[in-house]
């Protein structure tokens, strides 16, 4: 069980207010989607859970202990680029994170405990729909794919809370439909705890089982600097989905219009 | 059509291609020809057989005084120095250029010195070696390292700078070690343009190796060239400079092929 809870975060940069006063409990298994126009902060509060950003006030606990002000372990992620390592094979890619785990001096498993490894690293794999491609270099890969095996190599590692930074915004739309069946799926069998930075509503409300808008309230030039982004919609997703439960069982993702419209007036 | 999108074809890239050093051949001939059918005895441009006779000498014949063919024995000391004095260089600007890419402490500890140290023209601090080091091989092998370390350092620091940070965020997401992103993320990464760095090294390391063999040296292909010089023994100091300039090209093609083998993931963005 994992519960992420941000209390009272401001982040200013100098005389920038950016973030002012966000307080989020994130309850285990849930999947969060940030929404907001550009601009409004929320690379930068998905940087603070990150741990790359600390906040200029106010505390995130992870689990009731406070985070590390640095990347690690507990908090996986998935960015739009350069997410995968170019000079790993498929398999490899997906190994480096239990080799980091059990091999502190070297980074590299030999023999049984090795064979373990890659055996669950193919169970990931096939998961994503990666098995034939193991030994490939992700250079030979389409962005999709390329997308899904970052979901498999941070999902290997068993982090806590999975962070996703616009993952999929960098898709054709047709491959964005098959990832976003495939992250379903992965968040409903896994049982995992998302938090996902999107600027797409549709995607938004298509995953996650709650959308969080954040929204400057003043924008008049002359106010801009002194008032940060906050919470200005925080949207339980109708009807909601539940996870340990195979995807397609009834579960339907047509956003209620009064909550897209909503959400819309939230973002423009 | 304008000319800059007319492409030759293969054949004729080729022909192009082979031009110039067709041109310089057949100007060389006509002007040795001349020269020699005026003076039989002239020196300044020898032709082909006279260069093959001087150095069929060097090649095949016992050299009377200390027993080597000499110009086995300038080559393979003169590849001695070079390959002495870029394995050096490589060795340091791998520590020290991903530490100093790396670790923010040691880019500020390194980074200022050797970019001020790298200002220094070489050449200027042989005389210093040859007081210090003596005027034996540990001269020209220092000559070499100093001069192409830090150009090699600042580019594998580059290098490690410019790897997505995204990647190093993902590393330490799956609970990477500063040690274990050196060795798994940083090297791997690093190790295809450190050969891209040693090809262009290689060019002021020859340049190093025929100076300090020019000024302080008693074998070498540099010291020969320079040593014959006094007796304008073109018919040997032509073929000599063609087999440096031969040799820079082998090695170049051969790192240039080990890159390939050994980094089938790496491809460099721009045309080589």
């Amino acid at each position: 069980m994992t519960t992420l809870v941000l209390e009272k975060i401001w982040k200013e940069y100098g005389d920038q207010i950016v973030l002012e006063n966000i307080d989020i409990t994130i309850e285990s298994g849930s999947f969060v989607a940030l929404v907001g126009p550009s601009g409004c902060g929320k690379t930068t509060l998905l940087k603070m859970l990150l741990g790359e950003e600390r906040p200029t006030s106010g505390r995130i606990l992870l689990d009731g202990v406070p985070l590390k002000p640095e990347p690690d372990w507990d908090r996986g992620v998935v960015f739009q680029r350069y997410s995968v390592f170019p000079h790993l094979t498929v398999l490899g890619n997906v190994l480096v994170g239990r080799e980091f785990e059990k091999s502190r001096f070297l980074g590299r498993l030999f023999g049984s405990r090795r064979e373990a490894a890659v055996e669950d690293a193919r169970t990931l794999l096939k998961s994503v729909g990666l098995a034939d491609h193991e030994n490939k270099y992700p250079a030979a890969l389409s962005g999709g794919m390329q997308q899904r095996l970052a979901l498999a190599q941070a999902l290997m590692r068993k982090p806590k809370i999975l962070l996703l930074d616009e993952p999929f915004g960098a898709l054709d739309p047709g491959i964005r439909a098959e990832v976003h069946a495939l992250m379903n799926q992965l968040w409903v069998e896994q049982g995992i705890t998302v938090v996902m930075v999107t600027h797409d509503l549709s995607e938004a409300f298509r995953l996650g089982t709650r959308v969080i808008a954040l929204e400057r309230r003043r924008n008049r030039p002359e106010e801009k600097e002194r008032y940060g982004a906050t919470i200005a919609h925080d949207i339980a997703v109708w009807p909601p989905k539940k996870q340990t439960k195979l995807n397609g069982s009834a579960i339907v993702t047509a956003t209620p219009p009064i909550l897209a419209a909503d959400a819309s007036a939230a973002v423009h | 059509m304008r000319i800059i999108n007319r492409h030759p074809s293969r054949g004729l890239y080729v022909l192009l291609a082979s031009l110039p050093f067709i041109a310089l051949a057949i100007a060389y001939g006509i002007g040795s020809y001349q020269r020699l059918s005026i003076n039989p005895a002239d020196k300044i441009l020898p032709s082909i057989t006279q260069m093959m006779t001087a150095m069929s000498e060097l090649m095949f014949v016992q050299d009377k005084r200390t027993g080597d063919y000499l110009f086995w024995s300038d080559t393979a000391i003169s590849l001695w120095r070079l390959a002495c004095g870029m394995g050096i260089s490589i060795a340091i600007s791998l520590v020290f250029g991903v530490a100093a890419g790396f670790i923010p402490w040691i880019r500020a500890l390194v980074k200022p010195f050797v970019e001020a140290f790298s200002l220094i023209p070489p050449i200027t601090i042989l005389p210093i070696l040859f007081i210090l080091v003596g005027l034996d091989e540990a001269s020209k092998i220092t000559l070499i390292a100093i001069g192409t370390a830090p150009l090699m350092l600042r580019a594998v620091a580059l290098a490690v700078e410019e790897i997505p940070h995204e990647m190093i965020v993902k590393a330490q997401t799956l609970g990477a070690s500063t040690w274990q992103m050196i060795t798994r993320v940083v090297l791997p990464q690093v190790l295809p343009k450190l050969i891209v760095a040693t090809r262009f090294a290689l060019i002021p390391a020859w340049i190093f190796l025929v100076s300090a063999e020019a000024i302080a040296a008693v074998s070498g292909l540099g010291y020969r060239i320079f040593l014959v010089r006094r007796f304008l023994s073109m018919d040997v100091i032509i073929p000599y400079v063609l087999w440096i300039t031969l040799l820079a090209w082998l090695m170049d093609i051969c790192l240039a092929m080990l890159q390939r083998r050994l980094f089938p993931w790496f491809q460099p963005e721009s045309k080589s």
